[in-house]
Order: C-alpha cells, then structure tokens, then sequence
C-alpha cells in the first residue's frame, strides 16, 4: 500500500499535491510489536494509538498485549480485568506472565517476607526480565512500553541524585538495547503524562488508575512530586530534563560495566548473577537483604555463602530456567 | 603550585604543611572527660557538638575540621594551578559565609607566601597579589541605603583587618556593566530587568551581568585570576537547575575547578566543600558575615534549592553525589588554566602549567557561546536559520541558547528590540562574535530525509 501510494503521487507533496515533495516518509514495515500494561493509562493509550494507527495506514504489524502480574491482591487483579476487556475491545492476543508462574513468588509474598521497605527493588527487577520473558514466549521482535515523558524526566534526575553515569547517558534513548535480542522502545517518550491521561479520558478509552498499595512511600515517589511541581511552574521543564538528558557531554570511554550474561539463567548481567538470580537466591534461602544496599560487609558473607553452594544446587532453584535466551 | 616535600630545597615557597597555623586559633574548647566521645581523627580532642549540627563535621575538633576544609581548599588550588606566584588575583566577595571563607583562605596562602618570599634568600619568586570586588545591587534591590553603607563599612574593616600585605577593596556598582560615560546604568539597568517577564529568567539574567561586572573590575584593575566562591551546595542546585532548563549540554562547563572562557579565568577552589562546613567554620572562627543583598532564590531555583535541602536533610552527602555525578560529564577544552607565554612569568611557573595541562589543544575558541549566559552551544543550536533577515534583534535572538531564549528574551518582536538596546555592549559583541554559522550544518544533518532535486530516490 505505501509503495502503490508513492507511484501514484509521484513526487508531489502528500498534503497540497501540487508543489514537489521535499522529504521522504519513513515506513517501517512488517514488525511484531508488543505492548504491556503497567501504569495502565499509559499502556492503554499506546495500545488504542498503536493498533489505530496499524489499522488506519496499514501498517502491517503484529500487535500483541503483554501484561505481568505481579501477584498483589487488590491492585494487579483489578487491573488485570481492564487488561482482559483490552484484549477484546482491541482485538489483540493477550499474554499474561505471572511472577508466581517465573519465580515461584507473588510480590504479596515478598513483601510479607520483607516487609514494606525495598520491595520496589524486587518488583523492578523482576518485571523488566519478566517483560523479557514474556517477549520472547511471544517470538516478537520489538517491544514497546508507555513510558511517558514524566516517567523519562524523572529517571534522568534519579540517575543524577544517585550518581549513577551509565545509566544516566542511556536512559533518554528511545529505543534501547538494539543490539540485543528484542530492543524496546518508547514512543511516548516527548508526550506528557497530562496528555496522555486527557487523551484516554476524552477517548472514553477504558483504563484503570490506582496506585500500587505497597509503593506510597517510594524514593521515586519523591521525585515524582518534584517533577509535578516542576511542571506547575514551567511545563516545559519536563522536556527541558529530557533535553538535557540527551544533551550531557558523556565521553564514550566513560568506563561502562561490561555487559555478560547470568551464569544461571543466561540473561543479561553485568555481574556473575543477573540481579533477579541473585534477589531471588536470598529470598529462597531466606536471606531477603541479599543483594539490596550498601551493607557491603554483611552481603559479602553471604554471598560467599551463595557461591559456595553454587556448584551443588545450580539450575534447578529458577523455576524459568527452562527458557532461553 | 609549590613543592610540597620539606626537605625542598628549590626557591618556592611552601603551603604550610601545618595547615592548621593560617586562620585564626581557635576558641579553647572544653577537655571532653568521656574518651569514647573524642574528635574522629586526632582523638585527643572533644569534637564540635553544638546542638543544631549533625553530620560528619560535627565528629572533628576544631582544629581538625579546620585543617579539613583547609585541606580541600588547597588541594583544589594546587592540583589545578588556580595561583601562580607571579598572578593577581581578585576574589569575589558578596559577604556571605562561602566568600568570607574564600577570602580567609586567599588570605592564608598569601599571608604564607609572604613569609616564605621574605625569609628566602634571592626573592626570586614573587608573592601573588590580592584584591577584593564587592558588586553593588543596591540598583536592583530595593535596600535602604543605609544598610548597604553599613555593609561596605564593615567590608572595609573586614579587608583592612587582615595582614600586610594590603589588599584593595573595589566596591562597584553593578551598572557599571554599562560604558563609563553613560550616565543612565541605573535606568538601563532597571530597564533591562523588567522586560523580563519569568521569574527564574530574571534572576538568572542578574547573575549573568554580575558575572560581566566581576569581569569587567578583574580585567580594569589588572587581575589575572577570578577567585569564586561556589561551594559544593551551590553548584549541586546549579547541576539540577541546568538540567531542568535544558542546558544539558553547557552544564559541564559551570562546575569545573576552572573556567577560562572568560576573559578573566574564573576558579572555584572552595568546589569540595559544602555549605554546612563553611557555615560551621564562619561560627567557629568568629568570621564575620553579612549579606546585603541576599534573598531566597525565586522561582524554580526556589524549587530546587528547596529540593536539594530536603535531600541533604535525608542523606548528607547528597550534594556530593549530585557534584561527583556531573563531574564525570567531559568537561571542555576551556577548563583549565591557559598557558602563558610570556617570558616576564619565571621558567618554573611556566614549566608548571605545562604539567598540569597534559592536553594542549588549540581548539579552545571552537565552541560557539550564548552570549547571555555564555554558556558553549552545541552545533544544533547555533545554527542561525534567520541570518538572511536583516533585523539585529533577530539575529541576536538567533545566537542565544534555547533556554535563555525561553526564561530571558521577551517573546514579542517589540519589546525584543528593546530589551535588545539596553543590553551592555559586550553581551551585543558576543553575539556578533557568535554570528558566523551558516545553515548548511543544519542541510547536512537531515540530508538522509532529502528528496535531491535530480536523481531517484531509493
């Protein structure tokens, strides 16, 4: 269709069709895409935009919903409702991954574990590899996620305040990990969180909007209210932080941590273990410090402990150990 | 900038290795009987605990603490050869705790030079000068004259009252910005400010202009060296209100060591400390500070500096990771101290600087900057798509970074024009300087989404 729509045009301009054209439009053709739910009037809106757009120009891509369920009671369950009614309204396969189903824990049993703090660590971890998991489960060959300019904005200033530099110069790029098997990207990247909330009320799109009950008091949290009271004052400073997110002099030989692969479940990890091997180890041997915070002495008992057992016990603790990557 | 081994036996003169001995002694403090309740690092001495402090510092002596900031202080002027024996340096004093410390320290290493000058035997290297600039802003703030005259009165005795040998104190006018045979800086000045209409953006533009009288003092009385006092809490509010304005690019240029792409290199030896220790020193050692033009920053550097407290309140070496983080961005080619050729400044000065300037790079002058805040733009910005139109203001519009042409330049093309004629002449000379980009930069960088004019596409 797009080709047939070239010839017929010529090199006229698609809009006034008198003058010559003066700039080519990129197509991509023929990529699976796939979507998932987590704050979910983002992903929502991406899903209704997505397969309009696929469906309107023709676009020819497989679209799919993927949505993790962490396993918190009165929060995932109910959203995972207007994720099923997505499913039908939108025509698009549904997958949901469970963190019961990959790690043999649902987060209300972690945090009854750990209790309230640091639980947003293990939730974090565990759904970016869930996503991973779910994508390749799918065979697809891109991810897209919601993300939205607040969300960028407020990641460049966490990476600053914890001086964290390689994440800081790869945290503003829209599409990551190209190099890896299923690169992800964010094409909500410059809307505004506003927008996208007005945009799925006035489409009466169907979505859900709660905050995670165990997340009130989340460091981010915190920086979320920073950027609101940002935004009061000069909107445009969301887009500002992104700006200069994409904009900071970062020299390319800034040492990087290397990128390897987990020598238990082969994703990828810049340490021996990915992080989620590693949560996921303290909280099977009952040691849920492991792997969180600074206590450097008392985790490197531990994980002496770990590596010790290492050799005895090795690829049966992950009950996902069968997937490959 | 000097040797120092002690068992040096070359001319220069030493830093003092007892740090200690330059400022003033300190107040007797008790003799603390609990011994598991002694200063962290001589253990000898009870620490400082006055009831509002918390934190690391309050774990030192006195003396240790002193020697601490002393430390930082001179380490940052060594390693980055911010003084040379043969410079002159004016340091720039508002009256608060960060300046005052400046100038206590400026003061220290002088007052150590001098002593070494006289004691050694052929005088061969000279003892550095010092001079202190006072910006008045009595034309911008509405303060009673009276508390300004007080002000500069006890200035005065604060400068007069350190050792030989003598220091000036230029107290000028912030509208000296403007050339010396206007007689209406004042009115300009005034002027100028109001036409800007954001908060931020006004405040900003004031720093920006006191920044061009500092110069202005420095380069008229001689100075080679601008000495800022900037200290670690002030720069971390400055890292994240760059990056709330979208001056990504430009931030590493602010908050190095030292900033030559001024006419007058600018350092920032007190960069490590943060505003709790300086604070905490003006206490101890009874320094005296006053601020008569000091206001809460408004707008969003309120915001931030209010965000940045409530950060250091939760984990008090915050300021410090939000410095270490934006230290690691490149810094440009400006920050670090230009190499001098002449031959009046001795071998060994010069020989120095060689060293600690291992990249010499004569691309220096390759960045082009904003004439309003001065900040380096990158290429993207600088492209100057209304060059061909023939209106100033446009064109100087054009030459500015995005985010001073947000928060400072006024939106509508008449009072564009002017706020454009009462700006002082150098920030105008900038932006003729700046004006030489053409848009062929700009037709290379989309050159892939092109249609050629003959020729398929592919």
């Amino acid at each position: 269709m797009a080709e047939n729509h070239k010839k017929a045009a010529g090199r006229l301009c698609y809009l006034c069709n008198q003058r010559r054209a003066a700039l080519k439009r990129p197509k991509t053709l023929e990529q699976f895409v796939i979507m998932f739910g987590l704050f979910v009037a983002d992903s929502t809106v991406l899903a209704y935009v997505l397969s309009e757009l696929n469906r309107r120009h023709n676009y020819g891509l497989d679209l799919f919903l993927l949505s993790v369920d962490e396993g918190i009671t009165g929060y995932r369950d109910d959203s995972l409702e207007t994720v099923k009614r997505n499913e039908i309204q939108y025509g698009l396969p549904l997958k949901i991954v469970s963190y019961k189903d990959l790690y043999g824990w649902t987060m209300d049993e972690i945090v009854k574990m750990i209790g309230l703090k640091n639980n947003c660590t293990f939730c974090g971890v565990f759904r970016r590899q869930a996503l991973d998991r779910g994508a390749a489960l799918l065979k697809v060959d891109k991810l897209v996620t919601g993300h939205n300019a607040d969300d960028i904005a407020e990641t460049v200033l966490l990476n600053i305040l914890r001086g964290d530099i390689a994440r800081l110069s790869r945290c503003t790029s829209i599409t990551t990990g190209e190099d890896g098997p299923i690169p992800r990207c964010k094409p909500f990247k410059y809307t505004y969180e506003k927008e996208i909330v007005m945009y799925a009320y006035f489409k009466r799109l169907d979505y859900f909007s709660t905050e995670c009950i165990y997340s009130p008091n989340a460091y981010r949290g915190f920086a979320r209210e920073f950027i609101k009271d940002l935004e009061r004052m000069r909107p445009r400073a969301i887009l500002d932080i992104i700006k200069s997110g994409e904009d900071f002099r970062i020299s390319t030989s800034t040492k990087m941590p290397e990128q390897g692969t987990c020598e238990r479940c082969g994703y990828i990890s810049s340490q021996k273990w990915c992080k989620a091997c590693v949560l996921l180890e303290g909280l099977n041997k009952g040691l849920p410090k492991l792997g969180i915070g600074r206590s450097r002495g008392l985790d490197n008992n531990h994980w002496k402990d770990v590596k010790q057992s290492n050799g005895t016990k090795n690829i049966e603790g992950k009950q996902c150990g069968s997937l490959d990557f | 900038m000097s040797c120092n081994s002690s068992g040096c036996q070359s001319n220069c003169y030493k830093n003092g290795d007892q740090v200690s001995d330059s400022p003033p002694p300190p107040p007797p403090l008790a003799a603390a009987n609990d011994s598991n309740n002694l200063c962290l690092k001589c253990k000898t001495n009870s620490p400082i605990t006055p009831g509002s402090l918390s934190g690391d510092e309050a774990r030192f002596c006195a003396d240790c603490f002193r020697s601490n900031i002393y430390g930082k202080f001179r380490l940052a002027v060594t390693s980055h050869a911010m003084i040379s024996p043969s410079d002159n340096v004016l340091v720039a004093f508002s009256g608060g705790p960060s300046s005052r410390v400046a100038l206590q320290f400026v003061h220290g290493l002088q007052d150590r030079a001098q002593k070494n000058f006289e004691a050694s035997k052929d005088k061969s290297l000279p003892v550095f000068g010092v001079g202190v600039a006072f910006i008045d802003e009595s034309a911008v703030y509405p303060v009673s004259s009276d508390k300004v005259d007080g002000a500069i009165q006890d200035m005065r005795s604060v400068v007069s009252n350190l050792a030989p040998p003598a220091k000036q104190l230029h107290v000028v006018p912030i509208e000296n910005i403007y050339a010396s045979d206007s007689i209406d800086g004042k009115d300009r000045l005034t002027k100028l400010l109001d036409a800007v209409n954001d908060a931020t953006g006004k405040e900003d533009l004031l720093l920006h202009l006191r920044m061009l009288a500092l110069q202005k003092v420095a380069s008229q009385n001689g100075y080679n060296r601008l000495i800022l006092g900037s200290c670690t809490s002030r720069i971390a509010c400055h890292v994240l209100a760059a990056t709330v304005k979208g001056q990504g690019y430009s931030l590493s240029a602010d908050i190095q060591y030292v900033d030559a792409r001024w006419e007058i290199p600018v350092v920032l030896p007190l960069r490590d400390c943060t505003s709790q220790e300086l604070n905490l020193l003006c206490h101890l050692d009874g320094l005296k500070t006053l601020q008569p033009f000091d206001r809460p920053p408004s707008g969003i550097n309120g915001l931030i500096s209010s965000f940045v407290n409530v950060l250091q309140e939760e984990n008090s070496s915050r300021e410090c990771t939000i410095l270490r983080t934006a230290g690691k961005l490149t810094p440009f080619e400006f920050n670090r101290i230009p190499e001098t050729d002449d031959c009046n400044v001795p071998l060994a000065i010069r020989r120095r600087q060689k060293r600690s300037n291992l990249k010499t790079n004569e691309s220096i002058f390759s960045e082009l900057f904003c004439p309003i805040c001065n900040g380096p733009l990158k290429n993207f910005n600088s492209l100057n798509l209304s060059s061909l139109k023939s209106c100033q203001s446009s064109r100087f519009n054009a030459a500015c970074c995005s985010s001073c042409q947000f928060q400072i330049i006024p939106k509508d093309p008449s009072s564009m024009e002017n706020f454009c004629s009462l700006l002082p002449q150098q920030v105008v000379d900038r932006a003729k300087h700046g004006n030489c980009s053409n848009s062929s930069l700009l037709r290379e960088q989309i050159q892939d989404c092109l249609l050629l004019d003959s020729g398929d596409e592919t």
